[in-house]
């Protein structure tokens, strides 16, 4: 058996494998915040509340009886109206992408103008209400929910047993920023967006309804969010304080890949999950810390982040 | 521009806590007042919260003291400062005899002090630290339901007595998990167990187990303790059912679950877990009648043994102010303690049971297994009785906690 620094191979193939699990994680939720910063310039600290909705989202469809009985006891739908796992990964964004159009319209849109750290206030605080209020509707220590039946049990990777949700969370959250990456970089309507952010008056000059489009590009990113908190569903736990645990570490993702941009967030995001991997194999405890030092590391070494154009 | 008058985070807490928990000062004189300190917003809102104060609404609704007695309620958002300035105001105030539950440790530990220096009597059901009948120890304080010793001590003896004997352990890598996984490794050795590794994760902000999981598989130990709390323990045991430990035959060993944490993990996912608790509402005739009295208060949540405690510690305390009287009650915390230690205990919840001289409540403590989907015959039924320690072996022998209160 090959052994690489006293850490047995198949170990160590079993924790990079992991660590790009977490990378993709780490992809899809920076993602949605450099989508969000790149064309809005809001730093949007709600996203980890809206990633934890998206999981909430996909419990409440697959079982509306519990929570309609914490509303109101005896109230309860027929059970083939429950939305399981698979229309839930579609539904669910497309719902809490609704709420985020909502919360860009009403309050997001007057600080458009303001400093980034007024955006950055303003959605620390919608997080911290939306957090409570979730809190004080399902309690704090979370909802089970299941694993789909054609993802459940393992495949053998011939070094390990890879669970099959864990593969399935790779190519979606891969196929998911590949996508995204190819609207905004290759297609017309992600041009637009892009000279939007750039010039709007201009823009708007061409007949463009840039307001619209700014509005569905924060639904977008929001979307994007709670797609994530579906993916998160059936392996966290889904509990109200989910996002921020993750909030931290993506932001970090974000500042290391540069701000805003789309590309860097999506390797950055895969890159530090795999270090983070290797970090807990060879000394556990650093692993929440080592992502920091590579931040620290790349603000030192390139101030603008690893893809980002310095301003 | 207007200038807005900006005020201090903590002062506005301060004043808002204040205002929710203020009561008209002419209240009766001869009422006892009971407040309940816990954690309503927070983490620890489902191990205590409004179901503790459920169940000490039903403490007083079972017995006929003949005074009256009010409930009052206040949310320590698990911060020490603000936990102690309640407990103030409502002592000072509000004229507060009894302060019960108080989640968290550290805030337990700054309510005994607040307590034992206004001399009134504090109940601690959900609080963990065994320091309280330990070097923190107080004449005024009863520490009911359950501690860390007898945590480490009932999962990792009797799982080895069960034939779990080599162990790997999952800890947060802060006071509490390596002080858990410290006393468990000693109750395993002890046992004629070994211990062949453990990991310590980050705390808090580690999400995803599943590389210290693997890392437990290739140990090939029969056990893994798992030393967190929370939300860590949740996403610990969800991905340990994901990587199929459990269908490997490995057992898990929660050192700190409870009923509610089974319940937001499903069975699926808890089936064949191991863990330690107090009280269990299925466990005889009178804990189910207990738990049918209390349920429609608590919206159907059942209680775990944490709001058990708050049940059974608040209904001792108001059968020894019934004893002693409500103006000798009034008087001084720790003359009502010595008369709590000196009247056997018995409660639907525990049964019969004494406090000893540290503030200790002993009663029997139960070794669960969560039961598989298929054997759940109804909701809530989650666990299974392996392994019962009985009162008198169950908590730290007196004389070895260096309590004060404890004659040497």
């Amino acid at each position: 058996m090959i052994s690489i620094f006293g850490v047995p191979g198949p170990l160590l193939f079993g924790q990079l494998s992991l660590g790009l699990i977490n990378g993709a994680f780490y992809a899809l939720l920076s993602l949605g915040l450099a989508v969000i910063f790149g064309m809005l310039n809001i730093i949007n600290f709600a996203h980890g509340a809206l990633f934890m909705l998206g999981a909430f989202a996909a419990w409440m469809m697959l079982t509306p009886n519990t929570w309609l009985g914490m509303i109101s006891p005896g109230l309860s739908v027929p059970d083939w109206l429950a939305i399981g796992y698979w229309p839930a990964l579609i539904v669910a964004p497309l719902l809490v992408g609704a709420f985020g159009l909502l919360l860009e319209r009403t309050v997001i849109r007057r600080l458009y103008k303001l400093d980034h750290l007024y955006g950055l206030l303003l959605t620390f605080g919608m997080a911290l209400i939306i957090e409570g209020l979730a809190r004080n509707a399902f309690g704090s220590s979370g909802m089970p929910y299941r694993i789909p039946q054609a993802l459940s049990g393992p495949v053998d990777l011939g070094f390990m047993f890879m669970p099959k949700y864990r593969l399935w969370v790779v190519v979606a959250a891969a196929g998911m920023c590949l996508l995204t990456w190819f609207v905004i970089e290759r297609t017309q309507l992600g041009a637009r967006l892009r000279a939007a952010t750039e010039n709007p008056d201009l823009v708007q000059a061409f007949g463009v309804n840039v307001p619209r489009m700014i509005s569905l590009t924060y639904a977008g990113g929001v979307a994007l969010a709670a797609f994530a908190g579906v993916l998160a569903a059936p392996i966290y736990s889904v509990n109200p304080n989910m996002g921020s645990n993750f909030i931290i570490t993506v932001f970090a993702v974000v500042v290391i890949g540069g701000m805003g941009s789309i590309l860097g967030s999506i390797v950055t995001g895969f890159g530090l999950g795999i270090v983070e991997g290797l970090t807990k194999v060879f000394y556990p405890q650093a692993s929440a810390t080592v992502i920091f030092v590579v931040m620290v590391i790349v603000l030192l070494a390139r101030p603008a982040g690893l893809f980002g154009k310095a301003a | 521009m207007v200038a807005t008058p900006t005020i201090p985070r903590r002062a506005l807490l301060t004043a808002a806590a204040a205002a929710s928990l203020a009561r008209p000062a002419r209240a009766q004189a001869g009422t006892v007042r009971i407040g309940v300190l816990n954690d309503q917003s927070g983490v620890y809102r489902d191990i205590s919260g409004p179901t503790s104060v459920a169940c000490v609404r039903q403490a007083v609704e079972d017995g006929a003291h003949g005074f009256p007695v009010e409930v009052l309620v206040g949310d320590h958002q698990n911060k020490p400062d603000i936990g102690a300035s309640i407990a103030r105001q409502w002592i000072d105030r509000d004229g507060v005899d009894m302060i019960i539950d108080v989640a968290n440790s550290g805030v337990a530990l700054a309510i005994n002090g607040v307590c034992r220096e206004k001399d009134r009597v504090y109940i601690n059901s959900t609080g963990a630290t065994a320091d309280l009948t330990g070097p923190a120890c107080a004449a005024t304080t009863v520490h009911w339901t359950y501690d860390t010793w007898m945590l480490a001590h009932s999962t990792g003896a009797a799982m080895v007595q069960a034939g779990g004997d080599s162990w790997f352990f999952i800890t947060a890598d802060y006071a509490f998990g390596t002080a858990l996984e410290r006393d468990t490794t000693a109750f395993v050795k002890q046992a004629g167990g070994k211990v062949l590794g453990s990991v310590r994760h980050p705390f808090p902000g580690n999400t995803d187990y599943s590389s210290f999981l693997l890392q437990a598989q290739s140990s090939r130990a029969k056990v893994v303790g798992i030393c967190n709390a929370g939300t860590d323990t949740v996403n610990t045991i969800k991905q340990a059912a994901e990587f199929g430990l459990t269908r490997s035959g490995v057992k898990l060993a929660g050192l700190l679950v409870f009923l509610n944490d089974v319940h937001a993990l499903g069975l699926e996912a808890a089936q064949g877990l191991v863990l330690t608790e107090s009280f269990y509402w299925d466990l005889n005739d009178r804990t189910r009648a207990f738990t049918k009295r209390v349920l429609p208060k608590t919206g159907g949540v059942h209680p775990a043994m944490s709001h058990a405690g708050c049940y059974a510690g608040a209904r001792h305390y108001l059968k020894a102010v019934a004893d002693m009287g409500v103006a000798a009650a009034k008087q001084g915390g720790a003359a009502t303690v010595v008369r709590m230690k000196a009247m056997p205990t018995d409660d639907d919840a525990f049964g019969a049971g004494t406090i000893r001289a540290d503030g200790r409540k002993v009663h029997p403590v139960y070794l669960f297994e969560v039961k598989k989907p298929g054997e759940s015959k109804a909701p809530w039924d989650y666990y299974k009785l392996i392994a019962t320690t009985p009162a008198e072996q169950a908590f730290r022998p007196l004389g070895e906690g260096g309590c004060p209160l404890v004659p040497a």
